[in-house]
């Protein structure tokens, strides 16, 4: 089958962690009007020194450290994200020379907003079929905070900043299943890198696309493989709103233990959600090798993507 | 459709009382806390009569009754 299997995890997030009531600093809310509305309580911003690409290389290095993987046999680096500094050079570039990685594999950044980490999973698994090659480093890092609107209530108190990193091994006998899609609308939007247009998101139209993806990526999933949701350990959803996962939930009508939720300490990282997920449960030891999981992305563009696999 | 087999809808969506749920009662906020509420109980009614309930519609809405006779013209 050629699937993939993770061998190492890591996150990093910034230095400054923003409760609730740190956000009426910039609009007119409360903390019982954001946790009841989002789950969220807290979320972390970038300070002084702070980017998408230095989580990015933070995040990668404990990826690193976790697979005992050595940098020369990394065969493909893939940044997902819509917050990078630069138009070019890619964040990619900038972690690839942190880390030191071989000259001679491809490296690049990949937009595909919230869902981003999966579709940038799938591509690795392409580049190292098309390379040959064994071992791909895939990360998911946003400074979100730079492209908010802090005077938006409706946007700024729902995101936060971080970085996830994942190392993959491809290999024969993995087991491995991908699905995505695109529906162009422009019902997420964050300006280019001159950040002249900051964020807007029509909520309503989001969430109704966010709790159909889900349940709908899911059970495609479900029907690729010929499992069902009893084979799987875990679904690990983008953490955009607890009440996204918690209206899936219902239309799967299926237990709620299995969805993952972190999103009440870091808000909505964006691309970095699932990989921080994934590295976090690893690190809290509700991972381990063996399990199989669901990963669920979706997000601006609008996007959404798949992957079951097992860990 | 009938007000029963619409709150059978709304008690299994979102969570309100089973007591808010009169043909006088507001849809926001009595039964829908707020909009995405609001977008949920949509989406369950769409699944369960095959009537398509757009977002900007539920608003419009002031009580349930209002509701309820938007979906018995539309055929629910």
């Amino acid at each position: 089958m050629n699937g993939l299997r993770l061998l190492g995890a890591g996150y990093a997030l910034p230095q400054n962690a923003l409760d609730n009531e740190a956000m009426t600093k910039y609009v007119e809310t409360s903390d019982e009007w954001i946790t009841s509305r989002t789950g969220i309580r807290q979320r972390y911003f970038c300070g002084e020194g702070e980017n998408t690409t230095t989580l990015a290389i933070e995040a990668a290095k404990k990826a690193l450290a976790d697979s005992g993987i050595a940098k020369e046999e990394i065969g493909c680096l893939i940044v997902a994200t819509s917050s990078g500094e630069y138009a070019m050079p890619s964040t990619a570039c900038l972690v690839h020379k942190a880390l030191e990685l071989p000259e001679n594999i491809p490296v690049f950044d990949l937009g595909a907003a919230c869902a981003g980490f999966l579709y940038a999973l799938d591509t690795a698994r392409a580049m190292l079929l098309a390379h040959g090659a064994k071992h791909a480093l895939v990360i998911g890092s946003e400074q979100m905070s730079h492209v908010l609107d802090m005077g938006d209530r409706n946007t700024c108190v729902l995101f936060g900043d971080a970085a996830g990193a994942a190392v993959f091994a491809i290999e024969e006998d993995a087991e491995y299943a991908y699905v995505c899609g695109t529906r162009g609308d422009l019902a997420i939007q964050v300006g280019g890198p001159r950040r002249e247009m900051p964020m807007t998101m029509e909520g309503q139209s989001v969430f109704r696309f966010a709790v159909s993806t889900i349940p709908a990526t899911v059970s495609e999933l479900l029907e690729k493989t010929g499992k069902t949701l009893e084979d799987v350990d875990w679904v690990i959803c983008h953490q955009a709103n607890q009440r996204i996962i918690d209206a899936s939930v219902r239309r799967l009508g299926v237990p709620a233990e299995k969805f993952y939720k972190n999103l009440d300490r870091y808000a909505n990282t964006s691309a970095a959600s699932i990989p921080l997920a994934l590295a976090e449960m690893k690190e809290n030891g509700r991972l381990v090798s063996g399990q199989r999981v669901i990963m669920c992305g979706f997000g601006g563009g609008l996007t959404w993507a798949g992957v079951m696999m097992k860990v | 459709m009938t007000f029963e087999s619409l709150k059978e809808i709304i008690l299994a969506t979102v969570s309100c009382g089973e007591e808010k749920v009169a043909p006088d009662a507001k849809l926001i906020p009595d039964v829908c806390a707020d909009s995405l509420d609001a977008v949920e109980l949509a989406m369950a009614i769409e699944d369960k009569t095959g009537v398509n309930v757009p977002d900007d519609i539920m608003p419009t809405f002031r009580t349930l009754g209002d509701l309820l006779a938007y979906l018995e013209e539309q055929g629910a």
